[in-house]
This record gives structure tokens, sequence and C-alpha cells, in this order.
């Protein structure tokens, strides 16, 4: 017998880098792909923002229309101390958009190495974060921020810090899930024969396993963590009049609702479509990358 | 079951130990002196330390923190800072509207995220689930309390139906139980939604339907008690959500409760109300994950025989 075997070479259009599969299933999700474009579309207004603002945010008081309703000239209308209410939308996008990417960047951080640690050793290292994600989830959110910014102050990013810290448990928890269902699986065992180091089977083999849902959870919470942080700053917490905050602005609007409610409408707005954005573009993800996690 | 009471009121010591040891330490890391914030801004040094001797600040860690303790269990929580009377009182005062707020807020957007949330997966990707998801993603990405501003403004302000603030008879209700429930709703529906969509995927629900059971008996009686295990877990996280989110919607309708006493206290540092409030807060929220772990067994005998 001399025949040697042939190697079928599979036809390059069955071969599918992870990438390409994603965008495959990602671009059937046309409600996404749009709130997709439109977040990238709020990311690059907000980083030109101090370019494109017709007015001053902050130093622009038009005294001859105070509180006046939307037109040519102001798109959004004016506040009651005269300020351009589409320039402060625009500037308040910088901060409403890096609050919520900072604090669950870092909180997904944290919370991921915690989360792989935790399911990779288990034993008592395990037990210790996963009683500590259930005292913080024993804080509903937002009083743990109020706890927080009342030990360290009011301000943005005493905030920003808040959130990303009940941040921490969610993806602590996701994280470990995973990875418990994970390094029971035939590659891992292979990976382990070969002699691969603990770090190396965790940050090369498990963590790539985890990184879909992640990425799903991540997207979701920002539209949370924005509503949080807006929220903190609409009770006085957070950013300080006269920065333009959503929450604040929405805040010093209310004094004002008789007479100019067009003054709360746009910051209502701004934080709607934004967070409406987060979540549509969160939802598709978690259908083209990972159809099992939950849908909450 | 009642192995399963206790063994579960037991597992609860270490985790409302640890929190009452955090809400204890908040004093101590506050920045500046517990001493000086209570003696108030003019005392003299004498004053300060006579305030000190008088709330055992000067007795060691451990000592201070079994006193707390020990008071807290008597629901001794101190005075207030900013009105000078006891803690107890001034919470006692603000806990029915809260709790009945909550309880209302629950109630409906409960009842209403399921409806929705079962409509939407028996119709899966027909008109109901598409308007169902379409308000219920509008429903988690609208604030709270923009959503209290926009409802105040046009039933209260603009048609004159309902009151605009306090909580005096069950229409002041409406406008701050709606605002505040919207989210849960949203969510319940959601989440409800993919429960029922798994459980519809069953073999015992194709088994049903091929014995020729009728789509209400296999919805009714033979998914919902499945879909319910998860979306009961869901509602005990939710309740804990609306008790942080009454915080918001009560500064929002003037509501004289918990909420708004906690963000007054934050703003005038009043840190026995804080400290008592975080631990009233947590300790509900607690309480509130024990009902929900026993509903559950109830649901599902298995967890019971664990």
């Amino acid at each position: 017998m001399n025949t040697t075997p042939t190697i079928v070479e599979p036809a390059p259009s069955a071969v599918r880098t992870p990438a390409a599969e994603f965008w495959r299933k990602f671009k059937r999700q046309h409600v996404a792909l749009v709130a997709g474009g439109f977040v990238l579309l709020l990311v690059l207004a907000a980083t030109l923002a101090p370019w494109l603002v017709p007015f001053d945010a902050e130093n622009f008081f038009d005294y001859d229309a105070l509180n006046a309703a939307p037109s040519a000239k102001h798109w959004f209308g004016v506040d009651s101390l005269g300020r351009d209410i589409f320039s402060r939308i625009l500037m308040g996008a910088r901060i409403s958009l890096a609050a919520g990417f900072i604090s669950v960047a870092v909180g997904a951080v944290i919370g991921t190495l915690l989360g792989l640690l935790a399911g990779y050793y288990q034993g008592w290292w395990d037990r210790i974060v996963m009683r500590m994600s259930d005292v913080l989830f024993a804080f509903p959110g937002i009083l743990l921020a109020i706890g927080i910014v009342a030990i360290l102050g009011s301000g943005m990013v005493n905030v920003i810090l808040a959130v990303a810290v009940f941040s921490v448990p969610a993806f602590a928890r996701l994280v470990r899930g995973n990875v418990l269902s994970l390094k029971h699986q035939t590659y891992i065992e292979a990976v382990r024969s070969i002699g691969a180091s603990d770090a190396t089977i965790m940050l090369r083999h498990l963590l790539p396993g985890t990184v879909a849902s992640a990425v799903v959870y991540l997207t979701m919470r920002i539209g949370t963590s924005i509503i949080t942080a807006a929220s903190l700053s609409f009770l006085g917490l957070g950013a300080q009049p006269p920065t333009p905050e959503w929450g604040a602005m929405l805040n010093e609007a209310r004094a004002d609702m008789l007479n100019a409610p067009h003054v709360a409408l746009f910051p209502s707005l701004a934080i709607f479509v934004t967070v409406l954005a987060f979540n549509l573009l969160g939802d598709g993800l978690r259908d083209a990358l990972d159809p099992k996690l939950d849908k909450y | 079951m009642a192995v399963y009471l206790l063994k579960r009121l037991l597992g609860l010591l270490p985790t409302l130990l640890i929190v009452a040891l955090l809400v204890f330490a908040f004093v101590h890391l506050l920045p500046g002196d517990p001493a000086r914030m209570a003696a108030g801004v003019d005392a003299g040094p004498e004053t300060v330390e006579l305030v000190r001797r008088d709330l055992g600040l000067d007795r060691p860690l451990p000592e201070q923190f079994v006193r707390f303790f020990g008071h807290a269990l008597q629901g001794d929580f101190g005075t207030s800072i900013r009105s000078k009377r006891p803690v107890a009182t001034e919470i006692a005062e603000r806990f029915g509207p809260t709790l009945w707020l909550t309880l209302a807020a629950m109630g409906w957007s409960v009842a209403l995220g399921l409806v929705l949330g079962i409509v939407s997966a028996v119709w899966r990707n027909r008109w109901p689930d598409r308007l169902g998801m379409s308000l219920a993603v509008s429903g988690i990405s609208f604030p709270s309390f923009a959503l209290g501003m926009v409802l105040m403004q046009l039933f209260s302000v603009q048609l004159g139906w309902l009151p605009t603030v306090g909580a005096d008879s069950w229409r002041h209700y409406i406008l701050p139980s709606l605002t505040l429930g919207a989210t849960v709703a949203a969510v319940m529906a959601r989440f409800t939604r993919s429960s029922f969509i798994d459980i519809l995927k069953e073999d015992y629900v194709r088994t049903a339907r091929a014995k020729g059971l009728g789509e209400v008996s296999v919805v009714f009686k033979h998914s919902l008690r499945n879909a319910l295990i998860p979306v009961v877990t869901m509602m005990g996280l939710q309740f804990g959500f609306l008790l942080g989110g009454s915080i918001v919607v009560e500064v929002v309708f003037n509501w004289p409760g918990m909420g708004r006493l906690l963000v007054d206290a934050v703003e005038m540092r009043d840190y026995p109300v804080i400290q008592a409030l975080v631990l009233l807060f947590s300790l509900e929220f607690i309480l509130i994950n024990l009902v929900v772990d026993l509903l559950y067994a109830v649901i599902n005998p298995t967890i019971r025989f664990h």
C-alpha cells in the first residue's frame, strides 16, 4: 500500500476567524447595527464637542433669550440662566460617556480578574470573593454609591469610582461561572498536560472563553452606569453646577418646569437615547455572541 | 422545610455581620474626627472631648463595635446631628411611606412584567412581542427621575388630574409608584420572556402539545410554574433595586420617606442617620432575598432536599 494520504484542504470560505464569524452573525442584527452606529457617532461628537459647540457651555449667557424655546440660533432652546442647551448637551455627552465607559471598564477588569482566580482555584479564595460579592450585592447599587460619595465627598470622580465598585461583583460572578464550566473541558486538560502554567491557562485559554459574555454584559452595564451616574448628579451628589452634566442639568431645570419644560426635555432625551443605544447594541451583541446569556 | 429555613437563616449571619462591620467602619473611614462632627463646628476642645467620651469614641475599636452592634440590635442608633432627635424616631416616621410606595410599585410592575413577558414569549417575533419588547427596552433606558418629571408635568401640572407632591392619599401614590416601577416592569418583562421561551422548547411542553392539550393549558399548567423559578429570583433582586430607586423617586416627588431622609442626611453629613439607614436598607434587602429563596423552595421542591 503506497497510497499517500491526501490532505483535504478546507475551502477558504469554510474557515472563519472568530471575528468573521462574529460579523456574519452581528450584521443580521439590524437594530443593533444602527444602535452601534449611533454610539460611534456619539463618541465622535463627544470627542470633538469643544470644537463643535456653537456657544460656550458654561460661560455664554444670552440674557435676551432666558428660557427661550428652540430656534434656529439655539437648537434646543436656552435655559433659565441664558445658556445654550444644545452646547451643554453636547459637552455633557463627554461627561456621561466617560462616566459610563471608565466606571464599567474598571469594574470589568477587576471583576474579571477576581472571577478568573475564584473560578480557577476555588477553595478559600473563591469563598472570600463570593462572600464579598454577596455583601456588595446586599447594597442596592445606588445606595452603595451614595455611601461612597458620603465618605469621599460629592464629585464626578467619586461617582465613577462608586459605580465601578458595584460593577465588580457582577463581572466576578459572570466570569467565575464561565470559568467553572470551561475548566473541566478537554482542551484545558490538554494544555495542562503539556505543562502550561496556571497563569497561561487562565489568561490564554480560559479568558478568551469568557470574553464574549463579558463584552455583552459590559455593553448593557454602560447604559445602567450612565443612568446611575446621572441619578447621583441629579441628587446633587455628583457633578456640581455649572458643569453641563445631564443629570445635574435636569435637577437645575426642575425649578422652572412650569415656565420652561423644554429645559428638562432635552437632557432627559439625551440620557434616554444614549442609554437606549447601548441597550439595543447589547441586545444585538448578545444574540450574535452568546445566545445563552440571560436576557435582562 | 424547617431545616432548610434554619440553614438559610444561619447562612445570613456572616453577611449581616460584614454589613454591620462596614456600616460601623463607615464613621471611621470618614475624613475628620467623628467626635468633632457630632459636637458641631463651633464646639471648643473641651466639648469635643466630652462628646468623645459621651459617644464612647475613646474606647478601643472592638469594644466600640460591640457597643454599636448591641445598641443597633435594640434599635438605638444615637441622635441625629441635624434634628437632635433620636435616629430611630426619625426613621420610624419615614419607614411607612417608603414601604408602601415600594410595595405599590412592586405589585403593579411584577404583574405587568409577567403579562408582557408571557405574551411576548407566546407570540414570539410577532407584533405583540415586538411591541412588548420595544416598550421594555425603552423602560430600562429611561431614567426614573426624568420619567417622574415628565409624568408630573403631564398629569399634575398640565392636566391637573393628580396631586404633585406629598403622600396623603392613594392618589398621591399613583405617579411615584408608576415612576418607580417602570424599570422593574421592563426588566421583569424581558426576563420572563426569555425564561418562558426556554421552557416552551422543553420536551414535556412538546409532549403536552402532542397529546392534544390546548395552548392555554400548555402555557399556564405546564410552562408557567417552571418558568417562574428564575423569575422569582429576579423579583428579589428587583426589590433591592426598588429600594435604591425609591431614593431618586422620593426626591422628585418630595416624598416623606427614607430615601429623601438619606439624601438630606448625606447633604448635611448627618452620620448617625446615614449609618442607620444604610443598615436598614441592607437588612431589608437581605430579608427579601431570604423570602425569595423560600418562595423558590416552595415552587421547586428539588431545592429543599439538597
